[in-house]
């Protein structure tokens, strides 16, 4: 690929070995995906964050990185991490775990990374433009960026995106370029869709038939807001790896899209509820664990729970885990809501994740969750029985301890 | 070295240079899960290199696939000095690329022959991956 003069000295090395090495790592994708040339990026989002992903392994790398004097060029968020991280003490995380974890952190900061530890950097600061071009990991906020935002990036893994932010670089290719970004499959709607769940289920289902197109998806009702379809491109990116979509009247490269010649396939309730029994255990179950925030919750989802909390009790003995970011959850103190919540039995979990939780380790073994990625990871990677639900539903059994659904 | 050397030409994805000999699969595989990165042995269930080492050797694989964790397995693999010596690829894919840049682990695909034509197990091979043209020096019966 071509290279600039600057970038030519990027790669010899003349500005250190920890942009020589970012330099390396962005040519060889570049090569391997046929990028032209490199492309100025001006946010970035960091994954492999967690200790469960990068292990020993990350801390020795990103310790060689920090002992060369690597600074990141670009504001760059986090991905949550294992624990979390205002209350991972108190709810009985294992000492080892997050000693090797805040470790990871304090690296990471020490390189200048901003910290956020969510899945929802476009909530709380790292907020790209229309058109910009940026180097994102974690598949949620990808898809979030690329179809909510009609922004551009491409699905980076950890390391790629750590490289885009040493150098402020990314090769151009994939979803950088318009021509990339047209529709492959027209997806009409005529699933009944109330709450986000329904939505979450729908993202699973196109996911599972599309694997790794370009959705056009028409159907959606007019209100479907930022909730909902966080939920569906969080589902699309897990049983399919949908990096973009586009959805008629809400999304902002839909109306550029051409529906001619597409390929056309039709989504009914039956579909949903198929991946509903898929990612479910039956009723008559005892819940020990309510987990919402996959992807962490939002300031209106957090009003939600206040709202049907307000003068309940969690039963005793079921955990009630919300996930969100610090920055959310401040918000969500201005407001009260989070005081109406924690007096109800609820606890607000910020920089954590269900998925990268220890959950056998902490003694969960039946998890609810209004989210299909939660359920399809929870289920491929943990050793509990996974309820899902809607909001209202997961609400209820934390109340009282049952699965009926 | 043996009685037949061959020179072949290739991509350079990742730089450095390695000797080693050769452990070929035709089939891809998985770092994350298929390779123990505590004892450099191959675990992935019927894998052909199954219970196999790649420490040291020139492993001559399609491509990897799996999860993005196979990139830190790679690292881990020469934190633990039990990582390939160099790594042949029909063609490379992210996951293992970016592995092999940050554990320095030469490698190079796209070569001008079909790797599998001409190297089989045993055989010793030299990977020289600097610049941006890879030579790979196949020593039969090594």
């Amino acid at each position: 690929m071509y290279l600039t003069k600057d970038e030519e000295a990027l790669l010899r090395g003349e500005e250190g070995e920890a942009k020589r090495l970012a330099m390396e790592i962005l040519v060889a994708l570049g090569d391997i995906y046929g990028a032209e040339r490199m492309v100025k990026v001006d946010s970035v989002h960091i994954s492999g964050t967690s200790y469960t992903s990068c292990g020993d392994a990350g801390i020795h790398f990103l310790s060689r990185l920090v002992r060369s004097g690597a600074k990141l060029a670009v504001p760059s968020t986090l991905n949550p991490v294992s624990i979390p991280l205002n209350r991972w003490r108190e709810l009985g995380f294992p000492e080892r775990l997050a000693a090797k974890q805040l470790e990871i952190l304090s690296l990471y900061k020490l390189m200048g990374a901003a910290g956020g530890y969510t899945c929802h950097p476009y909530l709380v600061g790292n907020v790209p433009r229309y058109g910009s071009h940026i180097s994102w990991a974690e598949s949620s906020a990808i898809v979030y960026a690329n179809s909510m935002l009609g922004a551009r990036t491409n699905r980076e893994g950890g390391i790629g995106a750590l490289a885009s932010a040493l150098v402020g670089l990314t090769p151009l290719y994939g979803y950088h370029l318009a021509e990339n970004r047209r529709a492959t499959v027209k997806v009409e709607v005529e699933a009944e869709l109330i709450d986000a769940l329904d939505y979450s289920l729908l993202g699973y289902a196109i996911g599972e038939l599309i694997i790794d197109g370009v959705p056009l998806i028409a159907g959606l009702p007019s209100q479907a807001g930022l909730d909902e379809l966080k939920a569906m491109g969080a589902s699309m990116a897990t049983s399919g790896s949908i990096a973009l979509f586009h959805a008629l009247n809400l999304t902002p490269e839909a109306g550029l899209m051409k529906d001619e010649g597409l390929p056309k396939l039709t989504i009914d309730s039956s579909m949903l509820k198929q991946v509903r029994e898929k990612l479910s255990s039956n009723g008559g179950l005892t819940v020990d664990c309510v987990a919402l925030g996959c992807p962490h919750l939002s300031l209106s989802e957090l009003k939600r729970i206040a709202s049907f909390l307000e003068g309940r009790k969690v039963k005793e003995g079921v955990r009630l885990w919300l996930f969100t970011s610090e920055g959310i959850k401040r918000l969500g103190e201005e407001a009260g809501y989070v005081d109406i919540i924690e007096a109800a039995g609820g606890r607000i979990l910020t920089g954590g994740c269900v998925v990268h939780t220890p959950l056998e380790e902490i003694g969960v073994e039946v998890l609810a969750t209004n989210s299909a990625k939660a359920a399809h990871y929870c289920l491929s990677l943990h050793e509990v029985k996974v309820c899902i639900g809607s909001l209202k539903e997961c609400l209820e059994a934390a109340l009282t301890g049952r699965w009926v659904y | 070295m043996g009685l037949l050397s061959l020179e072949l030409r290739g991509r350079v994805v990742s730089k450095g240079r390695g000797v080693g000999e050769a452990l070929v699969s035709k089939k891809p595989l998985s770092f994350f899960g298929g390779v123990n990165p505590k004892t450099g042995l191959v675990i992935e269930e019927g894998h052909s290199l199954k219970g196999y080492s790649v420490k040291g050797k020139v492993l001559v694989l399609p491509r990897g696939k799996g999860s993005t964790v196979g990139s830190w397995v790679l690292y881990e693999l020469s934190i633990n000095g039990l990582a390939p010596s160099a790594i042949i690829n029909l063609e490379a894919d992210p996951i293992v690329a970016v592995g092999a840049i940050i554990a320095g682990i030469p490698l190079v695909d796209k070569l001008n022959v079909d790797p599998f034509e001409v190297i089989e197990n045993g055989d010793m091979i030299e990977v020289m991956a600097e610049g941006r043209v890879g030579v790979v020096r196949v020593h039969k019966g090594g």
